[in-house]
């Protein structure tokens, strides 16, 4: 790291160092991400004000199953059942549906005797992506 | 018959040892896995998780032999006919077989490379088949061991240590 800081120029190091600082806001509360992503919550009972610390995006279960070490807010565009026995496998916070995809009741009912939250979107995973990210929500650690 | 194996360097002694003793389990459970059946499969390795989980062991080494068990079991359900998984626990390790009845692995090999996978359109659009599957094992498991050939039936075994 000295050797690239060596390059920058002290207004462009103290840019990145308040970027960073700025990104490291970490955790937000479902509500806050429901607010953000104008989410549809699809399991009342949950508790909004769950603490998320970081986030992981992905349509491929094998790639959640590598990236996912820590509580994580999953986004995805899957919407069948294997999207829930994955949250027993691993340590999944909530889940945001983008695209709009709507899951089954059986599902549903699945997520809510874990008192799983779900979330969703009419927004592409790219957009919510993105604006978790602006908003300072963290990737998860892989 | 074509085998794989992948033994962790650090862990060989252990794994001779086992096999060579063939222990008792301290507790074994079995599960039936129907071919393509998603709405049940990965329940085997959930129940299996939660066991572990009140053993108290380890939450990372939980993580590890969870995804290990349930990629091997989206396997049996997503590219066999039909099998089942025995996972026999020990104090100091579990070692969990998976058998199905066919139709086998035509190039273990190749099959190990991530990306690549023979998926077919209903596993891959219920978000599976990305090629990650045995990677994924063996990234997580202390042994994997494959015995399969095309046209035969296929072994898969994996042992996790807990500490």
């Amino acid at each position: 790291m000295t050797k690239i800081y060596k390059f920058l120029d002290v207004l462009s190091l103290s840019r990145i160092l308040c970027f960073n600082e700025k990104k490291q806001v970490s955790s937000m509360t479902l509500r806050e991400i429901a607010s953000l992503l104008e989410a549809e919550l699809l399991t009342a009972e949950a508790d909004l004000d769950r603490q998320v610390p970081c986030a992981f995006a992905s349509d491929l279960i094998s790639d959640i199953l590598m990236c996912t070490k820590e509580p994580t807010l999953l986004l995805t565009g899957l919407a069948n059942t294997q999207v829930i026995r994955l949250s027993d496998m691993i340590d999944i916070s909530g889940i945001v549906f983008v695209r709009g995809k709507q899951p089954s009741q059986e599902l549903i009912e699945m997520a809510l005797e874990r008192g799983l939250p779900l979330l969703r979107t009419k927004m592409t995973m790219y957009r919510s992506s993105g604006l978790l990210y602006n908003a300072g929500l963290r990737s998860c650690k892989i | 018959m074509a085998e794989y194996w992948n033994i962790d360097p650090a862990r060989q002694s252990l794994v001779d040892e086992f096999f060579a003793q063939k222990p008792e389990p301290e507790v074994s459970l079995d599960f039936n896995i129907p071919e393509k059946d998603f709405n049940n499969a990965g329940k085997g390795s959930a129940e299996v998780k939660n066991l572990l989980k009140r053993l108290g062991i380890d939450p990372e080494i939980l993580r590890r032999i969870a995804v290990a068990s349930y990629e091997a079991e989206i396997n049996v359900a997503a590219h066999s006919v039909g099998g089942k998984m025995i996972s026999n626990i020990y104090d100091d390790l579990i070692h969990i077989r998976f058998e199905d009845h066919g139709p086998g692995i035509a190039d273990i090999e190749q099959a190990m490379i991530p990306g690549f996978s023979t998926a077919d359109d209903l596993v891959r659009e219920m978000g599976f088949g990305a090629g990650l599957g045995l990677p994924n094992i063996k990234k997580n498991s202390d042994m994997l061991h494959i015995d399969s050939e095309r046209g035969k039936n296929t072994v898969l075994e994996l042992i996790v240590f807990f500490s």
